[in-house]
């Protein structure tokens, strides 16, 4: 395939950036697009220009590092799929492609397509764990039966990566999805139900104090997630949030 | 006598771990305020001990290289961790585990580390319900198992194919939790450059802030390695493309020996490769043997029909199938331990069986599996089992509850269906069973400085059971490493802050600005990367799954001349003030070319075969086990402990005897 990509480049988070055009060729269909990228960058370095900095690194589509906006789509045009998943054969011969990072007032670019999302890292810190300390003599594991329905909802809220896509697709930059998430989790299950009203408040204060926006219910982020984070969570944690902030004593 | 003292304790097996920690000095609250400790990387390992030894007291600085702790490579994980909880009811015990992992790994691990390591593994269950990490559950709402290679129990708890991904979420939660305390400080996007000693102990680090290209100086009384294992030496593995030996071989380079480096897992089930452009491999959760069948065609010209594209996998009749794990080894079949079942598939696609376009990968046939589970579905809900497309229509749902995720993936990459045509795989690298050698408590040879998780290389020996990994990483940060620590920082309760500006942090910062400006300043004409690439296909032909003296003699000096032409000709562009993904993987790489040859010298002096390690010159003759690997206890039942000597050709071999005193040496047979 022989394409035309177009790509932010910025040098540092105070630089002024500017979209750069560089002709790619040869490149095979099964390739994925973050090694198309290598492809690119290894001509560069043969050129003498810098190489493009993109973060990745499982390249599994779990880890959650690795974003991009392509074509106006975080992770690009497929579903379900993080950037690193995301395979040529989604384009055609010929197309040009233009690769941006993710864009939000709460994500700062940090180099050309690499941004800082160490504010999901804080929004966690305010509340997002059970407080159990480590020791060899917490009860048993199957003491407290959980009805499968709930543990799978768990679990499927927990499948969050924090990759940010939902934030970077939002026209409000909201972080409702990824808040609601980790809050939906803890608080299906009987080991964090104790803190839910805490953790709801503390979480979403933490969360708006960052500066990311509401949410509207456009529902754009549910679409883009790479894992299928459902729109439920939000519901829950709203419904978590009122219920703390006005009959719980934690407030 | 060897100047390796393992420091495993007196006594009976089974009252060794209880009697150690009951010996073991406790530092007071008080002063455990007064006690700094480094911890780097944030893997199960590190992210569990960093976060038990703050909640404990200490004041914790942990390190990682990637943007958020979340994201180590553990992540990744799929498939499942083992305990010996028994909740199956099939007779699963301590015992049965410590067995089951001793004889995994060919016999070649410490029996002490291996029992404590099943002792413990109950407790790690126990405490990731309580953090609300999401398990598996059953219908009643208890906890559900799997099976996993290389055993006859169910003990393997899961989350999807996501288990890697839920615990080190627990591990991260739990960080969170100090970090917001403020016992633990979270370096993220910082890479450790080196060692610090002062007198002997390790002391601190210095390390790169990989954003603003400064170099920091970081001190602590003692200093935690958790930074995972070196698969991607061999470039293409299943590791993270971060994925580094760098903190390793840094303390190596400072005294700690580096044990059994030729000890690599390749492991069966991967994604086979499609082109010269790709950067990784991706892994299929063992998990999936449970269910799969894994064959290849039974004559060569359907081999060579599939492979020209004439045949499909769904053209062949049973008859033309060859089942050759099942075949050759009727008691474990497709769960055979991962050694044996990739070097089978070797066999195969050597012998010309092979079904993709390169004639490397087989099948992995889920279509039995389907069709078993649709049946049961529909007796179940009461409807006609004998309706094939509705029973394969049970069955796929089934399938996809287990293994829903996996399946995507390999949609996602192949561009195939497997619910319909078998999945196609080829063994990759892995899991590196080798690493920095530690003793009982998890320090390495040099004072003060520990190994954990992946990084170290005690309990896996030869080759890792799956579920295996997991469980290592969580026992040492959680249960291990924050006990043993004590009885080393109790000595340092006045010793007092550890000042930086001293001439042993200048040395070591000077040094590491001195290699980062001759990368920035060689002006060579070739990338990083091409480098690494050659690394390794060295490491690929001649170090891979199976070894000969003459190929590792070439591997020596091929990788030697890589060497000395990367310092010669590497072109690293951009700055060192700022981000420079390119500067960063110069600095590993570096370090991958060091260890590249001191793994290749440790395969070429174990002339035997035992687990991961398969030399071609020690093979069983005759008989029912002809052709299977041939271990030689009487003169390899050591472990290889490498002291650091400048060039790695003039690497210092030590000894550590192995005892088995609790089990019988046997053939590790799995017919």
């Amino acid at each position: 395939m022989n394409l035309t990509l177009k790509i932010w480049r910025q040098e540092d988070s105070k630089a002024k950036g500017a979209v750069e055009t560089y002709p790619i060729s040869d490149i095979s269909p099964d390739s994925s697009f973050l090694e198309m990228l290598d492809v690119l960058n290894e001509s560069l370095i043969l050129k003498g220009i810098v190489p493009v900095a993109f973060d990745h690194d499982c390249r599994e589509g779990i880890c959650g590092m690795c974003s991009l906006y392509i074509n106006g789509e975080a992770h690009g045009p497929d579903r379900k799929v993080t950037t690193c998943q995301l395979h040529m054969r989604m384009f055609k011969d010929g197309d040009t492609i233009t690769i941006e990072p993710f864009r939000s007032a709460g994500f700062p670019v940090v180099k050309d397509l690499v941004v800082d999302r160490s504010a999901f890292d804080k929004i966690q810190q305010a509340g997002g764990y059970v407080s159990v300390n480590t020791s060899g003599n917490t009860q048993d594991a199957n003491a407290i039966p959980i009805p499968k329905r709930d543990a799978d909802k768990a679990f499927d809220a927990a499948t969050c990566i924090g990759c940010g896509a939902c934030v970077a697709t939002c026209k409000n930059g909201s972080a409702m999805l990824y808040v609601s998430a980790k809050v939906s989790q803890f608080s299906l299950l009987p080991q964090g139900k104790v803190e839910a009203n805490r953790r709801a408040l503390n979480m979403v204060g933490k969360m708006d104090e960052l500066g990311f926006g509401n949410c509207t219910n456009t529902g754009a982020c549910e679409v883009e997630c790479p894992k299928g984070i459902s729109l439920d969570n939000i519901a829950r944690m709203n419904r978590d949030f009122l219920k703390a902030s006005t009959v719980s004593e934690e407030k | 006598m060897s100047v390796l003292d393992s420091k495993v304790p007196d006594g009976p097996i089974k009252d060794k771990w209880t009697k150690h920690k009951n010996n073991i000095d406790v530092v007071n609250p008080a002063n455990k305020r007064l006690i700094d400790v480094i911890v780097v990387g944030t893997g199960l390992a590190g992210g569990s001990a960093a976060a038990s030894l703050a909640e404990m007291g200490y004041n914790v600085k942990a390190f990682c290289y990637q943007d958020s702790p979340r994201r180590a490579h553990s992540i990744a994980a799929q498939g499942g961790i083992n305990a010996a909880k028994n909740y199956q009811n099939d007779g699963d015990s301590t015992y049965r585990l410590f067995y089951d992992t001793v004889k995994g790994g060919d016999y070649r691990s410490r029996e002490a580390n291996v029992y404590r390591l099943a002792e413990v593994s109950t407790n790690i269950i126990d405490q990731c319900v309580a953090q609300g990490v999401p398990f598996a559950r059953d219908y009643g709402g208890l906890l559900d198992n799997r099976s996993f290679g290389g055993v006859l129990v169910s003990r393997t708890f899961y989350a999807k194919g996501q288990t890697g991904q839920q615990l080190l979420l627990g591990a991260y939660s739990a960080m969170n939790r100090q970090i917001n305390k403020g016992k633990i400080r979270m370096h993220n996007r910082h890479e450790m450059m080196d060692l610090v000693k002062v007198d002997g102990k390790a002391r601190g680090i210095i390390a790169r802030n990989l954003v603003t290209g400064e170099i920091e100086r970081h001190s602590a009384h003692a200093v935690v390695i958790a930074s995972g294992g070196y698969g991607n030496v061999f470039f293409l593995s299943t590791n993270a493309m971060g994925s580094n030996v760098s903190a390793a071989w840094k303390i190596h380079k400072k005294g700690a020996f580096f044990a059994n480096p030729c000890y690599t897992q390749i492991h069966p089930t991967c994604i086979p490769r499609s082109g010269d452009d790709q950067a990784k491999l991706t892994l299929m959760s063992e998990s999936l043997r449970n269910d799969g069948r894994i064959w290849v065609p039974a004559k060569k010209e359907d081999a060579i029909a599939i492979r020209e594209g004439k045949k499909k996998a769904i053209d062949l009749s049973e008859e033309d199938r060859d089942y050759y794990l099942e075949r050759r080894y009727p008691a474990f079949g497709n769960l055979v331990p991962r050694d044996v079942a990739s070097r089978a598939a070797k066999e195969r696609c050597d012998a010309g069986f092979g079904v993709n376009n390169t004639g490397e990968a087989v099948y992995l046939d889920f279509a039995a599996a389907i069709k078993r589970y649709g049946k049961t579905e529909a007796s179940i809900n009461g409807l006609n089992t004998e309706d094939e497309a509705l029973v394969i229509k049970l069955g796929t749902k089934v399938v996809e509850s287990k293994y829903g995720n996996l399946f995507q993936m390999y949609e996602k990459i192949t561009d195939e269906n497997p619910y319909v045509l078998p999945m196609k795989i080829y063994p990759a690298v892995h899991y590196t069973m080798g690493g920095v050698w530690v003793d009982y408590n998890l320090m390495t040879t040099v004072e003060g400085c520990y190994a954990a998780g992946e990084a170290n290389f005690s309990e896996h020996g030869a080759n890792r059971l799956g579920a295996s990994a997991l469980m290592q990483g969580l026992a040492d940060g959680y249960f291990v490493l924050p006990y043993t620590i004590g009885n080393y920082l109790a000595k340092e309760i006045r010793t007092g802050e550890i000042p930086t500006d001293t001439p042993e942090f200048s040395e070591a910062e000077a040094a590491v600005k001195k290699q980062i400006d001759f990368f920035i300043n060689n002006n060579g004409t070739k990338s990083v990367d091409h480098f690494h690439r050659r690394l390794g296909k060295v490491m690929w032909d001649k170090v891979g799954m199976s070894r000969n003296a003459k190929g590792l003699n070439e591997a020596i000096a091929e990788i030697k001349q890589i060497r000395e032409e990367f310092y010669k000709d590497v072109r690293v562009l951009g700055t060192a003030n700022g981000l420079n993904p390119e500067l960063e993987k110069a600095g590993r790489v570096a370090d991958f070319l060091e260890l590249g040859e001191l793994f290749a010298k440790d395969a070429l002096d174990r002339n035997e075969s035992c687990g991961g390690h398969f030399r071609e010159e020690s093979v069983e003759v005759g008989g029912e086990q002809d052709g299977e690997a041939l271990r030689d206890d009487v003169n390899y039942r050591y472990v290889a402990a490498w002291e650091y000597k400048g060039e790695p050709s003039d690497a210092v071999l030590h000894k550590e005897a192995l005892e088995f005193n609790d089990i019988e040496l046997k053939q590790r047979s799995y017919k």
